[in-house]
């Protein structure tokens, strides 16, 4: 089923990158830091149970959001690389964060409009959220890029270890061209100019350099991952497979 | 298809008296995420629009939901999630406002904004009015606070934070 290979993607990418967010609950650098960490996790993998519960249920199969975020195998996982990459450290996350939540504004503004009715609403829901994510992140590029020279130095680092990982949230292949004819999904490479210019601005007003493009890594969205990927989902499995059906 | 009927005023009733668990002083109504309820046959359905989508008091609210109609005499209850329209904090009334701020939570101000710019690299100028002691020398600490709705400010004049019922 194309649109619930489609919907995987979107789910896998909040999934992921939810419970990476999710890692830093009482390591937060501050608490107020802490607990928006944890908020930002708890809207992304909200917008993930939505859209996998959706992705099983245009599948037809009876698979829940339950089953597919915990009874898929890491090479059935249809994330962009750059969400499953180790945390890192707050510098690490944080650019991480800005980079996907900016991404994100962009493409939900669009898919608000989807033809698919239960895709639009859910997308319209997350874009207020995702707004909020990016504006955070943003204060705190400004924050630590313009801040002293180990929080400079360690932002500008994860900038450039970063960049590598950005061109797969703007690749297309044969099924989502063909759902953007349909006015289902968005067309991710139109949205690259705006993405450039929006961390562009926030760069330089945060004394960081923008990376020249290069080798992109990609992967995710044929279920070829990095090794983090397994460990990630070992700690995010070990329950539910554990204890299949149970309910707390 | 069983035909529907706008519900009876015992079942909205009901629907009326639920709370939502986080904010204690706002119905499920005040709040605006009961989009309808309606009769269909024996079975009364409560059309429920999320808050935020990972807001874990969805569930709590829905099973209240459900007692509470039970409780006043419906055979049947069915709680659907819609998504249109998307759920926004301008549909919390004036009066509901006021409850909230005797409670100790700043209600939202203006209107949500959602059409503002993506990123505004100069520092916003919303100003969020101490729900204690209505002092202006406030400062927001972080937009994201004990749930998901809420962001921490800080009063200058109390020398103490605050919550806010963030617009969205």
């Amino acid at each position: 089923m194309p649109l619930s290979d489609f919907l995987l993607r979107l789910g896998d990418d909040r999934l992921i990158n939810g419970h990476r967010l999710s890692e830093w609950c009482g390591h937060g650098p501050i608490l107020e830091e802490d607990i928006a960490l944890a908020n930002i996790s708890l809207d992304l993998v909200g917008q993930a149970n939505l859209l996998l519960e959706l992705a099983g249920k245009e599948e037809g199969q009876g698979r829940t959001a339950d089953t597919l975020a915990y009874f898929r195998e890491g090479t059935e996982f249809r994330n962009a690389l750059i969400m499953e990459l180790p945390r890192g450290d707050f510098a690490f996350t944080t650019t991480r964060q800005f980079l996907v939540s900016v991404f994100d504004a962009l493409y939900l503004e669009r898919l608000q409009n989807s033809k698919h009715s239960d895709l639009a609403g859910i997308a319209a829901k997350a874009f207020k959220e995702v707004r909020y994510h990016a504006r955070h992140s943003a204060d705190w590029m400004l924050k630590l890029g313009d801040g002293t020279a180990e929080s400079h130095q360690r932002t500008q680092a994860s900038v450039d270890e970063l960049w590598r990982f950005t061109g797969e949230m703007f690749e297309m292949d044969a099924l989502e061209i063909d759902l953007v004819e349909q006015g289902v999904a968005v067309d991710r490479t139109a949205l690259r100019e705006a993405w450039r210019a929006e961390v562009t601005r926030v760069f330089q007003a945060a004394t960081l350099t923008v990376p020249d493009d290069g080798f992109m890594q990609r992967g995710g969205r044929e279920g070829r991952h990095t090794e983090h990927l397994g460990h990630l989902l070992a700690e995010m499995q070990i329950v539910a497979r554990s204890f299949p059906g149970a309910e707390w | 298809m069983v035909g529907a009927v706008r519900a009876r005023e015992e079942f909205w009733d009901a629907v009326r008296g639920v709370l939502d668990p986080e904010v204690p002083v706002l119905s499920v109504v005040d709040l605006g995420i009961v989009r309808d309820v309606r009769e269909e046959g024996d079975t009364v359905v409560v059309d429920v629009t999320p808050t935020y989508s990972g807001c874990p008091a969805m569930r709590v609210i829905e099973d209240d939901i459900t007692t509470a109609l039970k409780e006043a005499g419906a055979v049947s209850v069915r709680v659907n999630t819609v998504f249109h329209p998307v759920w926004t904090t301008d549909w919390i009334s004036e009066d509901a406002r006021e409850r909230l701020r005797a409670y100790g939570i700043a209600p939202p101000t203006g209107t949500a904004p959602v059409n503002n710019e993506l990123i505004p690299l100069q520092r916003r100028v919303e100003v969020v009015p101490c729900p204690r002691c209505g002092s202006r020398t406030t400062e927001l600490r972080s937009d994201f606070g004990s749930t998901a709705c809420k962001a921490i400010w800080y009063c200058v004049s109390c020398a103490d934070p605050f919550e806010y019922l963030k617009p969205i």
